[in-house]
C-alpha cells in the first residue's frame, strides 16, 4: 500500500511467536487421516496394498491421539489457532481431556475396523473406496472432537456425513439404497438445523469461538431470552437427531443393518456419539443456563429414548437391527447425564460414551462373525454356535453383559454413576428408566445368546440331533484368519479392562466433566492471560 | 431491507417444510434444496444487509466509519452453499438409483430395509 508507513502493533492481533512443536499434535489427527485418505484414494486400484496403507495410517492416528492425550493431561487444555490470528478471530482448535479421550477411543475403534475390514470387505468394496472413506470419516470424527469453533464443528460434521454416505452405499445393494435414502435425508435435515442455530448465534453474539461464546453467554443478564432459547432448542433438536434420540431416532434402525457389517460397526460406535459430544459441548460448556431450564425436556427425551431402545431391541429377531436399538438405548443413558448436569452426571455420560463406542462396535463385529458361522442374521435360523466355538460364545456373553450394564464389565460403572447422580439430582424417574432399560436389554441380549449359541441348532433341529453345518459362502477362509478375531479380541479386552480397572477411565471422564463445568482452564488456554 | 428478506426466508422455510412432508422422494429432495437456500439466506441476513458500502477500515481507525455489512457471514454462506450443493447432488443420484432398484419413489413403498411382514422373534424357552 502506498503512502506513509504506519506502525502497526501486530502482537495485538496476531500470534507472532512460532507454534511450539508439541502443539502441532493438535492438528495431527486430522492431517494424518486426510493424508492417509488421499493416499488410499490414489491406490484405489491396488486392492492388496490399500489395507496395509490404510491400517498403517490408522496406527499413526492412534499414536498421535495417544500423544495428544498425554500432552493434554500433562499441560492442561491446549489451543492452536489457524493463520496465527489471535482468538476469537482465527479458527481455533482447542483440545481438552474430553476431546482427547474420545478421539483416542475413536481411533482405536477405527483401527480395529480397519483390520476387520481387511477380511470382510472384498476387492470390489476396496476399489470403491472403503479405506479412503474410513480414513476421511475419521478426519471428520477427530476434527469434531478437537475443534474449538462452532462453525468448524459444523464443517467436520459434514465431512463425516459425506464419508458415511460413501461407506453406507458401498456395494450398491437394493437394501443399502433403501437405508441410505432415509439416513441421508434425515441426517442432512439435522445438519441444516445445526447450521440455522449457528447462523442465529453469530447474529446475536458476533463470534463463533466456543470459549468466547461461553464468556458472552455467561455475561448475559437474561439468559432465558427468546432468541437464545430458539438457538438452544434448535441445537438440541439437531444433535438429538444426530444422536438418534427419541422421537427423531427412526433413521437409525432403518439404515444401520443395511451396509457391510464392519461399516455398521464403525457407525454404531462413532456417529451417534459425535452427536452426544456436541450436546455436551454446547449445553454444558457454552450455554449452561439453557441446559438448566431445558433439563426437564432433556430428561423426558432421555427416558423415552432409554425405553424405546430397550423395547425395540426386544421386538427384533434380526441381530443387527436388535443391536441398532441397543445403540439408541445407550444414547438415552448419555442424555440422562446431560439432563442431570452435575459434574458427576456428566462424567458418567462421558464414561458411558467411551464404553458405548467400544462395546457397540464389538457387538456388531460379533454379529458379523455369527453370520459367517451360522449363515444368517435371523434368530430363528441361528443356533448351535456354542458347539462351533465356545470361546466366541463366551466373548458374546461378556459383550452382552457389558451392554446391559452388568458387573464386572465396562457398562457397570457409568451406569452406577448415572443412577447415583440421578438420585442426587432429585430425578428418581430417570434412575428408574436407566435400570428398567438395563433389565430389558439383559433380556434381549440373553435371548440372542440362548437362541443363537445355547440351543442345539436352528429352528426344527430335533433335541440331541446333529447340528447342520451352515456357513455363509466364502466365510471359512475369513474365520480361519486372524483379522476377524484380533479386532474383536482387542475391543473385548478393553471392555473387560475398563470393567476391572475403572480408575483410569474414571479419572479421565471426571477431568473431562470438570473441564466442561468450570471452563476456567479452557478459557485460559484460548485467550491466554489477557482473558 | 432486512424485513423483506426475513419474510422471504420465512416463505422459503414454509415451502421447504411443506415439500418435505410429502410422500414423494422427489418432492422431499426439492424441499431439502429450498431448505438449504433458506438457511443460507438466514446466515446472510444475520450479518446485516447494506448496499454499496465496502467493509473497509481507514488507516487511522480501528473500526469502520459507517455501518457496513459483516463480511464473515458471507464467507460462512459460501462454505454452506458448497456443502449443501454437493450433498444435494449426491442425494439426487442416490434417489435416482433407489428409484431404479426399488421401482418407486413413494416412501411408503420403500420397505426393503424394514419389511412390512416382519415377524416377531421366537418366543420359546
Amino acid at each position: 500500500m502506498a503512502g506513509s508507513p504506519v506502525s502497526v502493533d501486530f502482537s495485538q492481533a496476531m500470534i507472532t511467536t512460532p507454534v511450539a512443536t508439541a502443539d502441532w499434535l493438535v492438528v495431527a489427527p486430522t492431517l494424518i487421516t486426510l493424508l492417509g485418505g488421499s493416499l488410499c484414494l490414489m491406490l484405489r486400484k491396488n486392492t492388496d496394498l490399500q489395507p496395509k496403507v490404510g491400517i498403517g495410517f490408522l496406527v499413526l492416528l492412534m499414536a498421535a491421539n495417544l500423544g495428544l492425550l498425554i500432552h493434554v493431561l500433562d499441560h492442561g487444555v491446549i489451543t492452536m489457532v489457524m493463520g496465527n490470528w489471535l482468538p476469537p478471530f482465527g479458527i481455533a482448535f482447542t483440545v481438552d481431556a474430553l476431546g482427547a479421550t474420545l478421539s483416542l477411543i475413536a481411533s482405536i475403534v477405527a483401527f480395529s475396523a480397519g483390520i476387520f475390514g481387511a477380511a470382510t470387505v472384498d476387492s470390489t468394496g476396496r476399489r470403491y473406496g472403503f479405506y479412503p472413506f474410513l480414513l476421511l470419516l475419521m478426519t471428520g470424527v477427530c476434527g469434531a472432537f478437537l475443534t474449538g469453533d462452532i462453525f468448524n464443528l459444523y464443517v467436520w460434521f459434514e465431512v463425516l456425513l459425506i464419508s458415511s454416505y460413501g461407506l453406507l452405499v458401498l456395494g450398491n445393494d437394493r437394501i443399502q439404497l433403501d437405508g441410505a435414502v432415509k439416513y441421508g435425508v434425515l441426517n442432512l435435515i439435522g445438519t441444516n438445523l445445526f447450521l440455522i442455530g449457528t447462523g442465529l448465534l453469530y447474529g446475536i453474539f458476533g463470534t463463533l469461538n466456543m470459549a468466547d461464546l461461553s464468556l458472552k453467554i455467561a455475561a448475559l443478564e437474561n439468559p432465558a431470552s427468546g432468541t437464545l432459547a430458539t438457538v438452544a432448542a434448535l441445537y438440541f433438536l439437531a444433535f438429538a437427531m444426530k444422536a438418534a434420540a427419541f422421537p427423531v431416532n427412526f433413521w437409525l434402525p432403518a439404515s444401520y443393518h443395511t451396509p457391510n457389517v464392519v461399516v455398521s460397526a464403525v457407525f454404531a460406535g462413532l456417529l451417534t456419539k459425535v452427536g452426544v459430544y456436541a450436546l455436551l459441548r454446547i449445553f454444558v460448556l457454552i450455554m449452561p443456563q439453557s441446559r438448566d431450564y431445558m433439563s426437564d425436556v432433556i430428561a423426558l427425551v432421555a427416558i423415552a429414548t432409554l425405553l424405546t431402545g430397550a423395547i425395540g431391541a426386544l421386538a427384533q429377531s434380526e441381530v443387527r437391527r436388535l443391536l441398532g436399538y441397543l445403540v439408541i438405548a445407550g444414547i438415552g443413558s448419555m442424555l440422562a447425564g446431560v439432563a442431570v448436569g452435575s459434574t458427576e452426571a456428566v462424567s458418567g455420560a462421558i464414561f458411558y460414551a467411551v464404553h458405548s463406542i467400544i462395546v457397540m462396535t464389538a457387538l456388531y463385529m460379533a454379529s458379523g462373525i455369527m453370520f459367517m458361522m451360522g449363515g444368517s442374521y435371523d434368530l430363528r435360523k441361528l443356533g448351535g454356535l456354542y458347539q462351533k466355538s465356545a470361546v466366541f460364545a463366551a466373548v458374546f456373553l461378556v459383550l452382552g453383559f457389558a451392554v446391559s450394564g452388568l458387573p464386572p464389565f465396562s457398562g457397570f460403572w457409568p451406569k452406577i454413576i448415572l443412577v447415583n447422580a440421578a438420585f442426587e439430582g432429585q430425578r428418581a424417574w430417570l434412575a428408574a428408566a436407566i435400570l428398567v432399560s438395563g433389565f430389558l436389554t439383559t433380556l434381549a441380549v440373553g435371548r440372542v445368546w440362548i437362541y443363537a449359541f445355547w440351543r442345539g441348532g436352528p429352528e426344527g433341529t430335533p433335541d440331541g440331533g446333529e447340528v447342520p453345518i451352515v456357513t455363509a459362502p466364502g466365510s471359512a477362509s475369513q474365520l480361519s484368519g486372524s483379522s476377524v478375531w484380533l479386532p474383536l479380541g482387542i475391543l473385548t479386552a478393553l471392555v473387560v479392562y475398563f470393567g476391572l480397572q475403572p480408575e483410569w477411565m474414571l479419572e479421565l471422564s471426571t477431568r473431562g466433566a470438570s473441564g466442561l463445568e468450570n471452563p476456567a482452564g479452557y478459557l485460559l488456554s484460548v485467550f491466554g492471560d489477557q482473558g | 431491507m432486512e424485513t423483506g428478506v426475513v419474510i422471504l426466508i420465512g416463505l422459503f422455510f414454509t415451502v421447504a417444510i411443506y415439500l418435505m412432508l410429502s410422500k414423494q422422494l422427489v418432492r422431499i429432495l426439492l424441499g431439502i434444496a429450498i431448505l438449504g437456500n433458506a438457511v443460507n439466506l438466514l446466515i446472510f441476513t444475520s450479518g446485516r444487509l447494506t448496499r454499496e458500502v465496502p467493509p473497509l477500515i481507514p488507516e487511522h481507525l480501528y473500526v469502520p466509519e459507517t455501518v457496513t455489512a459483516n463480511p464473515l457471514p458471507q464467507a460462512l454462506v459460501l462454505t454452506a452453499i458448497v456443502i449443501s450443493f454437493s450433498f444435494f447432488a449426491f442425494l439426487l443420484v442416490l434417489a435416482f438409483r433407489a428409484y431404479q432398484e426399488l421401482r418407486s419413489d413413494e416412501i411408503n413403498e420403500m420397505r426393503v430395509a424394514e419389511p412390512d411382514n416382519d415377524q416377531s422373534p421366537p418366543q420359546g424357552y
